[in-house]
Formats: C-alpha cells, sequence, structure tokens
C-alpha cells in the first residue's frame, strides 16, 4: 500500500547497505571511464583515482583506429550466427516438441551435454578439421562454430517455449490442412516473437563475449574484439587510457542490450541453468 | 494428427543438426580420447611424416608425475582452490544481494541492474579493467591514500607467495581426506533429516575410506619418488575478486528468481504462529533456496572448470603463478604443438566437468518429463 515509505530502522539500514555495495559494483566501470577519458602524460598509479583535469578523446580515437576491423568482425560474426542459430534453434525446438520422435527423451540431454563440455576437449580435432577443410583463420569457419556449439542452448529454449502450445491447436491447423512447414510458418512463428528475443539475446551477448574459439581459430584480419583487445592489454608499453577505451568499446553493445532488453537477458540467463 | 508426409520433413529438418552435433561434440571427443593416448606432437611432428605411436596412458601419467610437468600440478591445485572460493563467495555474496534486494522500499530494479550488469561483460573486459585495478601500485592499493592512510602492499597477481603448501607426492593421502570430509558432511545432513536408506548407503563407504586412510595405506602410496611443493597461490585473490563481481549477479538473479516462487502463504502461516522475521528467512526461505544452490554449485563449478579468458587477460597466459589447466592446454597445444599432451589435459577436464554435469542433466530431465 505505501511502499515509499520506511517502516523500520532495518529499511533505512538495508537501503544503506545496497547503495554502499552498488558503489564497490560500480567502482570498475568507474575507473575504466575516467582513465579512459586522461591524457597519457595524466595517467599515474597515485591519480588513478582522481577525474581527469581535462576531457581527452585521444584513447578513444586511438582506440576506434585500431579496433575498427575487428569490431566490424565482430559484429558480422555474431549477427550472423546467432541468425542461423536461432532459426535451427527454433526449426529443431519445434519438431523435439510437437513430433514425439523415438528417443527423443534420450536425445535432448545428448544435445544439451554439448553446451557444458569444455571446448578444450574437443579444441585440437576442431582445429584440425578446419585445417583439412580450408576454414581455418577466416570468418565463415568461425560462424559455423558458434552455429554448431549454440545448437544445445537455442534448441533447448525454443523447445521448452513451444512445449506450453497446446496440441490441439496444431491438430486444429491439420485438420485445416495445413502441413508441417504450414504450420511452422502460420502458427508457430507469429508465436515466437519473445523466444527470438530471449534466444538472440543470449547467443549475440555469448559469441560477442567469446575467446577460446576466437584466439585459436581465426587469423588476424578475421580477429574478433575479444582477442585484440587482450592482445593489446597483453603488450606492456601501451598507455593505460587505450585499453580502457577499448574496453568500454568492447563491452558497449552487450551492455546497451542488457540495460535496454535486460528482461530477456535474465530470462536467456536462468534458462541456461535449465530448470532453475 | 500428422500425416507421413510431415514426419519426414519433421526428421530432415533436425537431421542436420543432430549431424553436426554428433561430428562436433561426440566425435571430436572420441577423436580427442584417442589422440591423448598417441605421442602426437613430441617427436613425431618434427619428421616429414609424422608417424603416430599408441602410448597407451603415458601422456597422463607424464602430467601426474614427469618432473617437467611440475606447472600442470600447481595448475590442479590453483584449480581447485579457485573452484572452492569462487563458488562459495559467489554464492554468499549472490544471495546476500537477493536477500537485500527483498528487504529494498524502493529501487529493486535499480539495485538489480547495477549488481547484475557485469554478467554482460566480456571476461576480456573484466580482466583488462581488474588488470588496472589491481596495479600493485595503483588501483585499489592507493584506496587507502585517498583518506590519509597508507597505501596497500599486496601483489595481487604478481605475488608468488603459497600457502597451505602440501606434499604432492602424497596427492593421494590428501585427496582421501578430502573425500571423508565430503562425506562426513553428508552423512551427517542425512542424519540430521532422517533419510535413513542414503545414510545407510554412505556410511559404509565412508568407514571403509576411513579405515584405509588411517592405516596408512594411502601414505605409503608415493606418486613421486621426492617431495614437491604445491599449495595456495595468494596471487590467485586477485582471479577470484574479479571472477565474484563477475558471476555475483547471476547467483543473486537465480536466488532472487526462487525467493520470488516461495508463496507468501508460507511465510504468513510460519508469522502467525509468531516466527519472527529472522526465523522466517532461516526456517521458511533458507530451506526452500537449497535446490536452487544446487544448480548454482553446478554450473558455476563448471564455469570454474572452464576459466580460461579472464586469467588469460588478467595475467596473460605465461604467468605461473595464476595458471590453471585450460591455460596450461593452450599453450601447449598451440604454442608448443604438442597435441597429444593437449588433448589429454581437454579430456581431463572434459571427466571433471562431466561429473558435475551429468547428474544434473538427468534430474533436470527427469523433473522436466513428470
Amino acid at each position: 500500500m505505501t511502499s515509499l515509505k520506511f517502516r523500520r530502522i532495518t529499511d533505512v539500514l538495508a537501503l544503506i547497505l545496497a547503495l554502499s555495495l552498488a558503489i564497490v559494483y560500480l567502482v570498475p566501470i568507474y575507473m575504466t571511464v575516467i582513465t579512459s577519458l586522461k591524457a597519457p602524460e595524466e595517467i599515474s598509479f597515485m591519480t588513478a583515482w582522481q577525474l581527469p583535469s581535462e576531457i581527452n578523446w585521444q584513447g578513444y580515437a586511438a582506440a576506434l583506429q585500431k579496433f575498427a576491423p575487428s569490431l566490424k568482425n565482430s559484429f558480422m560474426l555474431a549477427i550472423s550466427a546467432t541468425l542461423i542459430s536461432a532459426v535451427m534453434g527454433s526449426l529443431n525446438g519445434f519438431v523435439l516438441s510437437k513430433y514425439p520422435i523415438p528417443g527423443v527423451n534420450v536425445m535432448m540431454p545428448l544435445i544439451v551435454f554439448g553446451m557444458f563440455i569444455p571446448y578444450q576437449s574437443i579444441l585440437v580435432p576442431l582445429f584440425q578439421f578446419m585445417q583439412k577443410t580450408g576454414l581455418y583463420g577466416g570468418l565463415p569457419g568461425l560462424i559455423l562454430v558458434h552455429v554448431v556449439y549454440g545448437l544445445p542452448i537455442t534448441t533447448l529454449l525454443f523447445r521448452s517455449f513451444y512445449q506450453e502450445i497446446p496440441d490441439e491447436l496444431l491438430g486444429a491447423a491439420s485438420i485445416d490442412g495445413a502441413d508441417f512447414f504450414g504450420i511452422f510458418r502460420y502458427l508457430i512463428l507469429p508465436l515466437s516473437g519473445p523466444p527470438f528475443l530471449v534466444v538472440s539475446i543470449w547467443q549475440f551477448t555469448q559469441i560477442w563475449n567469446e575467446f577460446l574459439f576466437a584466439v585459436t581459430l581465426a587469423r588476424p584480419n578475421a580477429q574478433p574484439i575479444t582477442v585484440a583487445l587482450a592482445n593489446l592489454a597483453g603488450g606492456q608499453a601501451v598507455s593505460w587510457n587505450l585499453p580502457m577505451a577499448g574496453s568500454i568499446l568492447a563491452a558497449l553493445p552487450t551492455v546497451v542490450i542488457y540495460v535496454l532488453l535486460g528482461r530477456y537477458f535474465v530470462r536467456g540467463l536462468l534458462a541456461g541453468a535449465l530448470k532453475g | 494428427m500428422q500425416s507421413r508426409r510431415d514426419w519426414i520433413a519433421a526428421a530432415a529438418i533436425l537431421l542436420p543438426s543432430i549431424v553436426l552435433l554428433g561430428i562436433f561434440v561426440y566425435g571430436f571427443i572420441g577423436h580427442s580420447i584417442r589422440m591423448s593416448t598417441t605421442d602426437w606432437g613430441q617427436e613425431a611432428a618434427m619428421l616429414l611424416k609424422p608417424q603416430i605411436n599408441y602410448i597407451g596412458m603415458d601422456n597422463y601419467r607424464a602430467l601426474f608425475q614427469g618432473f617437467l610437468n611440475i606447472r600442470f600440478r600447481q595448475d590442479l591445485t590453483n584449480m581447485f582452490f579457485f573452484i572452492i572460493l569462487f563458488v562459495g563467495l559467489s554464492l554468499l555474496a549472490g544471495l546476500l544481494l537477493a536477500t537485500l534486494i527483498e528487504q529494498l522500499v524502493w529501487g529493486e530494479v535499480f539495485f538489480r541492474t547495477v549488481f547484475l550488469y557485469p554478467m554482460s561483460l566480456s571476461l576480456v573486459v573484466t580482466g583488462t579493467i581488474w588488470r588496472w585495478m589491481l596495479q600493485p601500485r595503483g588501483g585499489i592499493n592507493v584506496l587507502p591514500t585517498l583518506l590519509g592512510l597508507p597505501a596497500g602492499q599486496f601483489l595481487w597477481l604478481s605475488s608468488r607467495a603459497q600457502i597451505l603448501v602440501f606434499d604432492w607426492s602424497n596427492i593421494v593421502h590428501y585427496g582421501a581426506l578430502t573425500l571423508l570430509v565430503g562425506l562426513a558432511v553428508l552423512c551427517l545432513g542425512h542424519w540430521r533429516r532422517g533419510e535413513e536408506r542414503k545414510l545407510y548407503l554412505k556410511l559404509p563407504i565412508f568407514t571403509g575410506l576411513f579405515a584405509v586412510t588411517v592405516s596408512g595405506c594411502f601414505t605409503d602410496l608415493k606418486l613421486l619418488d621426492y617431495p614437491e611443493q604445491h599449495g595456495f597461490n595468494v596471487a590467485l585473490w586477485g582471479i577470484v575478486a574479479a571472477s565474484v563481481w563477475q558471476m555475483s549477479g547471476y547467483t543473486m538473479a537465480l536466488y532472487l528468481a526462487g525467493l520470488r516462487t516461495i508463496p507468501d502463504e508460507l511465510r504468513e502461516a510460519a508469522k502467525v504462529d509468531g516466527a519472527s522475521r529472522m526465523q522466517i528467512y532461516r526456517y521458511v526461505d533458507l530451506p526452500l533456496l537449497k535446490p536452487i544452490t544446487a544448480s548454482a554449485v553446478v554450473i558455476l563449478g563448471h564455469i570454474a572448470l572452464k576459466i580460461f579468458d579472464l586469467i588469460f587477460a588478467m595475467a596473460g597466459p605465461d604467468h605461473y603463478p595464476t595458471s590453471v589447466p585450460a591455460i596450461t592446454m593452450f599453450l601447449k597445444t598451440f604454442r608448443g604443438n604438442e597435441l597429444a599432451v593437449g588433448s589429454s589435459i581437454g579430456v581431463m577436464l572434459l571427466i571433471l566437468v562431466s561429473l558435475l554435469i551429468i547428474p544434473y542433466l538427468i534430474s533436470s530431465f527427469r523433473q522436466g518429463k513428470g
């Protein structure tokens, strides 16, 4: 009723504690932003916490120039792999929820297991496979890898969503003469907006942020942003405004998605833990 | 209701995914296992036409006992401590944050967003940022000087100090002790909850293992001929701090979702019975959150086993004190060209992850059916 009234002293204490914790969680971002806006001469360990005396965009200019190719790679990689794996996941989910294929109860855990495996356990054969097929080093190969290892989660998410659609609806549609593709196109697809959003956000974030495949399977000209950033930060001679500005650029797409569509992000997050 | 043509279409749609996953997951795992039993990449790779010889379990044996693989054994030690600290602290922080948010009369959405946003960052970004935060003579260490206090001296990532040092040649003995403690906790839980069947199943295992351990069989079983010191590398605290910052929002989201599913009638009933706010939390909320904790342990545990990006970006792959098996796997495979040894490490990680994930998958899908 009167939700904005502090009923007890503990309510005030809880708010103070929450505010202090929020500061702790925001401190790394504060440090990143102020350092990225400093001139290289102004960056020193002792004054690391102070605001820049004047705002200097040099770090961003340098980072943009340096990271433009890898940002483009990341966008192309994340968008195409997200779309393909989402479409395939949606079709798979439809089949696995509405066509009780024999052995589906065994198949699902076997499919889902693929999203938990440590990729180190398939990396050597994958590397060889990519070299033999000529896919090693380029974006198409990386897209293929992200599509395949994205299939378990996209299939799982779509399947659990489609299971909620009553079978009677499908029965009625097939009496009206709709076949497999007709049902998918005119019945399932129009209902698939929310799961597509959840799956796409999840996949985009995962692929954008991925590092192991990127560092082992991409040649320098196909490098995603995570690899470029890690390589830059690995060098010692760089002034710190550059990696900090680079971090902001690398973080921006996923953080914007998170802030705008946080609800769907969390749903994917919780679904990743299966039944949670 | 579906015609035969529809069934064929359905099967045809599913088939490519099944084939791809079959090859890329199970086929490749099989190939890795086979490769891990060869000497591929050692002398064989030097020849023009490499001849690959099967050497059985020698790669695994060398990793655990070979003189040259001291780094891998420290990796395992690091991973052990990292898992415990990362999972434990993430659970605690997540529970604290969720409980706190449930108490708030204002700003719930704001705080939830702030505590969860690190989850949307790449671990490489997190690593880069925290590398700056944890500079030995800057970042967090100079924070006290803002209040006029002396600067912190802790060497976050570069410290070479080691605590809880043990002798690797006795690892079997220590492993047995760890297992005993785990079993004792489980048995005690069963006893307290009166789960007799489970207790009678585990008690003999505990007693047997206890008897063998006390008899000293395991201390006689030396893995190495010489003492080799390993322990908790203090430098890992930096990795733990960054990873808990990143993942505690996730456990918070899980616990919040859990707290929301607890029906208010339960709490009301407890209130009518005269329970205080703290008692409701302790005796109604916490017990009902146990399944969430179980899933969180599995999810966080398998993330901890695979941790690679964060350490790569924070400390670099060549930094011995913070290395883990996934890092050494990368170095052996892609720098050292020791593909067989790399595969062995990959397979070991797979076995460890499977121990967590397979029971979890079985129970999830069994529940899902019911």
